[in-house]
């Protein structure tokens, strides 16, 4: 089975999708003749042409409007936005347009589109470059939210999103992009979308995490001694795998939630008022949030003191114990 | 002391504003010669002009992107999204730059603008006219949020919101716009941003609301007070900065707590509120937390809006859940 | 009749040049521009100084010394030119390739390396200084130097900003809300586009139908011009003469300075994935500042002499700059914190604090891993 780093594992997907399906299109800005910014559509434009793998003007908005009205018209778009920081100005066709469009027509159209997103800090980029907007969509109804940790997932959770029915944020932790490579099956599979995974069995505690705060978590618990840690990647933030969160939370009677986001209003917050509110008498102490702190991602010389690390994680999984 | 309604204290907070301080300007679709469409700027074209009450083309993005340029050259906008729903073709000027601005900066610049948007369900309005998107301003570092319930709040925080260095989301809640009059002091008054008010005191349940969810929660708090129970209602008023302190000194007196919003569930407020009340008062919770809120879906049109936005009814059976555990 | 005019094939807007690549310029366009010896010699300085800057960011980010890094080759008498024509009360709304325009307007060198070195503190202006900070999310800025025009306006002033950016950037939203804005209230902006030809790798020709940028203008209500970007008296002229236009009332301008980014999008980019190398060898040919150079040069204004003593100096003035650079002090991390708001609020205290202890458990910074 070949190697594949993360962005390879996601071009390989969507090369697998784009031979299967000839409605599946590639969108945005620099994925054509370049490759995508970060490679992630290389080789594209020579195997299916520009009418396949798009290169658009420079517009997001422009971007994800046109991509609804191809998916009304019988295309899969598959849409880069080409960092974080640049889905703001796609803002209002995400949440008024591709979030509600099958609801609003009773079913009668809907949005299979997939929107790309590399996503969140670490690489040492310019500003509105290492941003984790997953919040604002997981709170927005009628999107589903995914975010794949490894190679293979990121696969098998690409070509699911390309089939998906509804629209689908897909967001790819950039720091992984090149950071290992795993086994990789050629051809056709798929990784659910609303399953997460049990990427640690334990029974002291459960960590909740997504992304790329997934490896950082197993560098902590690696080196925690005496500790039996559970570890759960949600890889689908919305829906969310809310069984599999209960299941182990009430196992393990203690919670930490890892996230690079902002703290306040976050998906951490609605981890814990779900377990909160369905567990409350199994918990044995307050969960814990690890975060991003409410403040903007510093530049590149101080991101390091933002984003989660093992030590932070370590605390809090110490904090959590304590109580 | 006149009675006004929240439409006429917000307008006299504005004019109030603009016959104080020069440098306050109101922008926006339709604000000028036609005082707005829910007459929130009703004859400050009138008394101030077209050069600060402006008639802005359509166009959210530059309102709020030219507003943050005035800004920062020494005005103070108040520039008005006509509608909650319209919001999101600014959310990249809000988001990227009014709420990063003084930050970037390191203080060199600040954007004393406020973005007020009539807010929330409950006048039968057509699609993306009956929002509730606080849980989007609330999560983004940098801005504050703040949503009166009543016309002498309404006036007050307008007021403190227009004076604050930082730039501020209001979101009036437009079903209560002319639901009732109150009464309202002339000229010059401030509520301050940050702090919560107990709208009701109780000593069995904690709720928290705001905005109009208010006379709900009231309207719920004096059912339960027939039947001997005492449901303290917090009105937060502002959303961001909280008023934590309010907030969890009730819990720790209640040791129950409904929270009560329009918006969706999913990573609500309401989420961080639960998150928070776990974070500082766990150990005083007798029962898990209830939210009381819009579901999971886009809020409905005119005909089924009543069944998604929160009522007294469903308020009390989350006060009766969270009391029978 | 001043500078060379002349309409191109149907082109709506005029295109203007007066120094052509052989450092030819015509005697009464140089006169009619009302500068002296010394301005040619101060501008030409400038485009040294930002050409020895650019090399020496770029070496910087090769050695793992300063992030990604924008460079600005090619582009030096767009961004020159335009910036002589400014007066200290107009404001400036750059894009992040506008090295050259924030070192003319008092930011220093220093300054600019503490930026791309990702130190918050690289956009700290100085107090008084009407230059705003480098944005990049792509022409969210036009909006701001819109409001920052209109509000000077509205307050009587006499003065007007200038807003940077590229030919990619008049694909969205922001650009046309921006100008329109500006056209129905006639505020005193100028719309400096640098059509470089490519926004990352998609040329001009994928961004926009349109025969040329500037005619876009003329939808707003207001005047578009074409200038040779390359052409650092052009570019002075032309915007000289809308700024002058904006301050008398006349309302905004729309420049696109036709040039040519002579390198890579940025140190992440590599430009021969998406065009040939003759393209990039013939726009070499057109370089601003050895056209300037030549003209000097013919002018009797410019010997070898003073060009070793210039780059010499250039040199030295960029090195100081970089030793000031590595030498800044480590940061502190309520840095992080501060300037989020005007009060620290109660979660961001406590967000610090919860910092501050994790790094006293480690011995004051983050633990080796
Ligand atoms: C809103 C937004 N989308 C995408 C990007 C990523 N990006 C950075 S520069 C660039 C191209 C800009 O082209 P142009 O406007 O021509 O300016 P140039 O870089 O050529 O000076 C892109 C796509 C961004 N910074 N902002
Ligand atoms: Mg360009």
């Amino acid at each position: 089975m070949p190697q594949m780093t993360l962005v390879q594992a996601i071009n390989d997907a969507l090369k697998t999708e784009m031979r299967r399906d000839p409605t599946v299109i590639v969108m945005g800005e620099d994925v054509g003749v370049n490759g995508g910014v970060f490679r992630a559509t290389e080789g594209l434009y020579q195997e299916f042409g520009p009418d396949r793998a798009i290169d658009t003007p420079l517009a997001e908005s422009g971007i994800v409007g046109t991509a609804i009205g191809m998916a009304i018209n019988g295309l899969k778009p598959v849409a880069e936005i080409q960092f974080d920081g640049f889905m703001a100005p796609a803002f209002d066709q995400i949440i008024s347009h591709a979030a509600r469009i099958r609801w609003r027509s009773r079913g009668r159209f809907h949005v299979p589109i997939v929107i790309r997103v590399p996503y969140g800090g670490g690489i040492r980029a310019l500003e509105h470059h290492s941003e984790a907007p997953e919040a604002y969509y997981v709170h927005t109804p009628g999107l589903k939210v995914v975010i794949p940790s490894n190679p293979y997932d990121a696969k098998g959770l690409l070509i699911s999103a390309i089939r998906d029915p509804d629209p689908v944020i897909f967001f790819e932790p950039k720091r992984l992009y090149r950071a290992f490579r795993q086994e990789v099956p050629e051809g056709d599979y798929t990784v659910p979308i609303g399953k997460a995974s049990l990427v640690r069995e334990g029974t002291d505690v459960t960590v909740i995490t997504w992304g790329a705060m997934v490896r950082v978590c197993l560098q902590a618990i690696e080196q925690l001694e005496g500790i039996s840690v559970e570890l759960i990647d949600l890889r689908t933030l919305k829906p969310l795998d809310i069984e599999t969160v209960l299941t182990s939370v009430a196992k393990t009677g203690r919670a930490v939630i890892v996230q690079e986001a902002p703290r306040t209003c976050s998906l951490a917050s609605e981890l814990i008022a779900l377990i909160n509110e369905r567990l409350l008498l199994q918990l044995q102490a307050p969960v814990v949030r690890v975060t991003g702190y409410d403040t903007h991602i510093p530049y590149l010389t101080m991101e390091q003191y933002y984003l989660p690390d093992a030590g932070r994680v370590k605390k809090g999984i110490e904090k959590v114990l304590s109580f | 002391m006149p009675q006004l309604n929240i439409v006429q204290a917000i307008n006299d907070a504005l004019r109030t504003e603009m016959r104080r301080d020069p440098t306050v300007v109101v922008m926006g679709e339709d604000v000028g010669v036609n005082g707005g469409v829910f007459r929130v700027t009703e004859n400050l074209y009138k008394e101030f002009g077209p050069d600060r009450s402006i008639d802005t083309p359509l166009s959210e993005a530059g309102i709020v992107g030219t507003a943050i340029g005035m800004a920062i050259n020494g005005l103070k906008p108040v520039a008005e999204i006509q509608f909650d729903g319209f919001l999101p073709p600014a959310f990249d000027q809000i988001i990227s730059h009014a709420a990063r601005i003084c930050w970037r900066s390191r203080g060199r610049f600040h954007v004393p603008i406020v973005i007020r948007a009539p807010y929330g369900g409950g006048i039968r309005a057509p699609e993306y006219h009956s929002e509730s998107p606080e849980a989007y301003y609330a999560h983004t570092p940098g801005l504050k949020v703040v949503i009166p319930s009543n016309p002498y709040d309404a006036k007050g925080l307008l007021i403190a919101a227009i004076r604050d260095p930082d730039p501020v989301i209001y979101l009036e809640p437009k079903r209560l716009y002319r639901a009732f009059r109150a009464e309202v002091p002339e000229g010059d008054y401030i509520v301050p941003i940050g702090k919560a008010r107990i709208a009701h005191e109780g000593s069995h349940v904690t709720l928290i609301a705001w905005g109009a969810m208010i006379p709900v929660a009231l309207g719920a708090a004096e059912k339960m007070a027939a039947q001997n129970v005492s449901v303290e209602v917090i009105d937060l008023r502002t959303i961001v900065p909280l008023d934590v302190e309010t907030v969890i000194e009730s819990v720790k007196k209640t040791g129950r707590v409904v929270i009560l919003h329009e918006a969706p569930r999913t990573c609500g407020f309401g989420a961080e509120l639960a998150a928070l009340v776990n974070d500082k008062a766990f150990e005083y919770l007798q029962a898990p937390i209830v939210r009381v809120t819009g579901f999971d879906t886009f809020i409905p049109q005119a005909r089924l809006e009543d069944y998604y936005l929160p009522d007294v009814g469903r308020c009390l059976k989350g006060i009766e859940k969270v009391l029978s555990y | 009749m001043a500078a060379k005019v002349t309409l191109q094939r149907e082109s709506l807007v005029p295109f203007i040049q007066i120094l052509g690549p052989d450092g030819m310029a015509n005697p009464n366009d140089v006169v009619e521009l009302g500068l002296k010896p010394h301005d040619f010699k101060a501008l030409y300085r400038w485009m040294v100084l930002a050409r020895t800057f650019d090399e020496r960011a770029l070496a910087l980010q090769r050695q793992g010394r300063l992030g990604t890094y924008a460079p600005l080759l090619g582009q030096e008498a767009a961004q020159v030119g335009s910036a002589y024509a400014l007066k200290p009360e107009d404001w400036v709304f750059p894009s992040y390739r506008e090295h050259a325009v924030l070192a003319m307007r008092g930011q220093s060198w220093l300054q600019l390396f503490t930026y791309w070195g990702g130190n918050e503190e690289g956009n700290r202006i100085p107090e008084g200084m009407r230059n705003f900070m480098i944005c990049v999310p792509i022409a969210t800025q036009i909006l701001h130097a819109t409001g920052a025009a209109w509000a000077a306006k509205l307050k009587g002033e006499k003065s007007c900003a200038i807003v940077y950016f590229g030919d990619g950037a008049t694909s969205e939203g922001d650009f046309h809300e921006g100008l329109n804005f500006a056209g129905v209230f006639k505020v005193p902006v100028v719309f400096f586009c640098q059509n470089n030809q490519y926004a990352i790798s998609v040329p001009r020709t994928r961004q926009t139908a349109s025969e040329t940028l500037a005619q876009k203008a003329l939808a707003y209500g207001f005047e578009g011009v074409q200038v040779d970007g390359n052409d650092v008296f052009a570019v002075y002229k032309v915007t000289r003469d809308a700024l002058e236009k904006a301050r008398a009332g006349g309302g905004p301008t729309l420049i696109e300075a036709v040039t040519y980014r002579l390198t890579h999008h940025t140190t992440a980019d590599d430009w021969t994935r998406y065009r040939p190398a003759e393209e990039v060898e013939m726009w070499k040919q057109k370089d601003p500042i050895k056209r300037l150079r030549l003209y000097l040069e013919k002018q009797g204004l410019w010997s070898e002499q003073d060009e070793a003593k210039l780059l010499e100096e250039a040199k030295a003035e960029i090195a100081q700059a970089v030793a000031q650079y590595e030498a800044l002090p480590k940061r502190d991390v309520e840095d992080i914190f501060k300037y989020m708001y005007a009060e620290m609020p109660w979660n961001l205290k406590e967000q610090l604090q919860e910092l501050k202890d994790y790094l006293a458990e480690h011995g004051g910074d983050l633990p080796h891993e």
